[in-house]
């Protein structure tokens, strides 16, 4: 079964296209690539994947649930690791962890694993406000897969990133995990390397992948 | 739904205990708008109609505060997003929201409550002081599920310092009746609580009827 299927998706924000003619389809455990310089709709086209955003036409179904209609269907199923870390500044990472492990009904000893395989065991009881960016991102990648989605929208989960940490969220967020995985990334030529399909965007619309999407 | 919503409140009080950020504005806003009466009016104590609807016209300005604050850490920190990418039903959503606020209002009233008995009021509210609850329980039920209701429609607009009061305003003004009208025997030297079941029962009328609204529209809102 295809994981995410989509027929000329549309989005538009007011008059403004942010996406159009996108199709494109992804099988359980594959990797798509999004690429494309700023402003192209990647971000927007996760948005639509997660469910946060509506489609205004087109055809859209990820994991079996028909968009918009049934979005309710996803939040069980989907992680999501975009620009914002989605954590609050004035609890401690394990707070954060512990808050959304209850929204998922998951037991507290789940955020405890997910703290070690982040690195964040010695951590965890500062305050997000007091962390370094990429002490935040290792906390956001673990709450984007702290309900073992089966699908994972990555929006440049490497940024901030030291060398170390990228290995060790490898296992959680990378293409060990086994999940399928849809990565908005400007390393083209890592994000091509950890692909199985690539799909390039400019200006909201599908476009050949090279020099030219970033021109 | 409790579990969530309980998740969601704890979250929220723990915000607002670390932040100070609402409770407290609400707190000084109070007492600065009662030293403003006690000067405007040029009168040492007030009583009956004039307490009362001091006490209450201050009380509902202050909600705003508290409500347009509701939303805050979601929308600064993209919380809104991390409920709907989680499990969370609006109901549960709503209930959170309205009972964070009822605790903020709550806190609120007992500083604001004895200090405008200490700066304003003339009579004694000691011997009224059941009723009084009683009516203070049944008014921040109405304030906190229309609050949560308005904090909710305007989260995400730009305007929402604007839109916040020109529409909680105008939703409490039935409320803003009910409990100036069940207070004022209560703030009377010959003190009496006549009319009170009559004023508590349109009280409880309003709860019901926004409690019931709030829960069947909030599911439409925050959408994209």
């Amino acid at each position: 079964m295809a994981a995410i299927e989509l027929e000329r998706l549309e989005r538009r924000y007011g008059e403004r296209v942010a996406l159009a003619g996108v199709s494109v389809r992804v099988e359980e455990g594959q990797t798509l690539a999004v690429l494309g310089g700023n402003g192209a709709g990647k971000t927007t086209l996760l948005r639509v994947l997660a469910g946060l955003l509506r489609p205004n036409g087109g055809s859209a179904r990820v994991l079996g649930a028909e968009l918009p209609g049934e979005r309710w269907k996803l939040p069980a199923q989907v992680g999501y690791l975009g620009h914002e870390p989605l954590l609050y500044r004035e609890l401690s990472g394990r707070e954060n962890l512990r808050y959304h492990a209850r929204l998922h009904r998951l037991a507290p000893a789940r955020v405890e694993q997910l703290l070690g395989a982040v690195g964040m065991e010695e951590r965890a009881d500062d305050p997000v406000r007091d962390l370094s960016k990429g002490l935040i991102q290792r906390l956001a990648a673990a709450r984007a897969v702290l309900h073992e989605p089966a699908l994972l929208l990555l929006d440049e989960p490497r940024a901030n990133l030291d060398p170390a940490a990228v290995e060790l969220l490898e296992p959680l967020i990378g293409r060990a995990s086994g999940r399928t995985r849809v990565l908005v990334s400007h390393d083209v030529e890592g994000a091509l390397a950890e692909s199985d399909l690539t799909l390039g965007l400019r200006d909201g619309r599908p476009a050949p992948v090279g020099a030219e999407l970033y021109r | 739904m409790i579990g969530t919503a309980r998740a969601i409140l704890r979250k929220d009080l723990l915000i607002e205990l670390r932040t100070k950020e609402s409770v407290p504005a609400m707190v000084l806003f109070s007492i600065t708008v009662y030293v403003l009466f006690h000067f405007g009016l040029d009168r040492d104590s007030l009583d009956g109609e004039l307490a009362s609807g001091v006490l209450w016209v201050t009380m509902l300005l202050a909600a705003v505060i508290g409500v347009t604050r509701l939303f805050a850490a979601e929308r600064e920190q993209g919380g809104i997003d991390g409920l709907l990418l989680a499990p969370v039903d609006r109901t549960s959503l709503f209930v959170a929201k309205a009972a964070a606020l009822f605790v903020f209002l709550t806190a609120v009233e007992l500083v604001a409550v004895p200090a405008f008995a200490l700066l304003l009021l003339g009579p004694s509210l000691g011997g009224a002081f059941p009723e009084l609850l009683a009516i203070l329980a049944l008014g921040n039920l109405g304030v906190a599920a229309v609050g949560a209701l308005v904090a909710a429609l305007a989260a995400e607009t730009r305007a929402r310092e604007l839109i916040v009061p020109l529409l909680l305003l105008p939703l409490l003004v039935p409320l803003l009746i009910a409990c100036a009208k069940a207070t004022e025997p209560l703030m009377r030297q010959d003190a009496g609580p006549e009319d009170l079941g009559r004023w508590l029962s349109v009280l409880t009328l309003y709860d019901v009827v926004f409690v019931l609204l709030s829960v069947a529209v909030f599911d439409f809102l925050l959408e994209d």
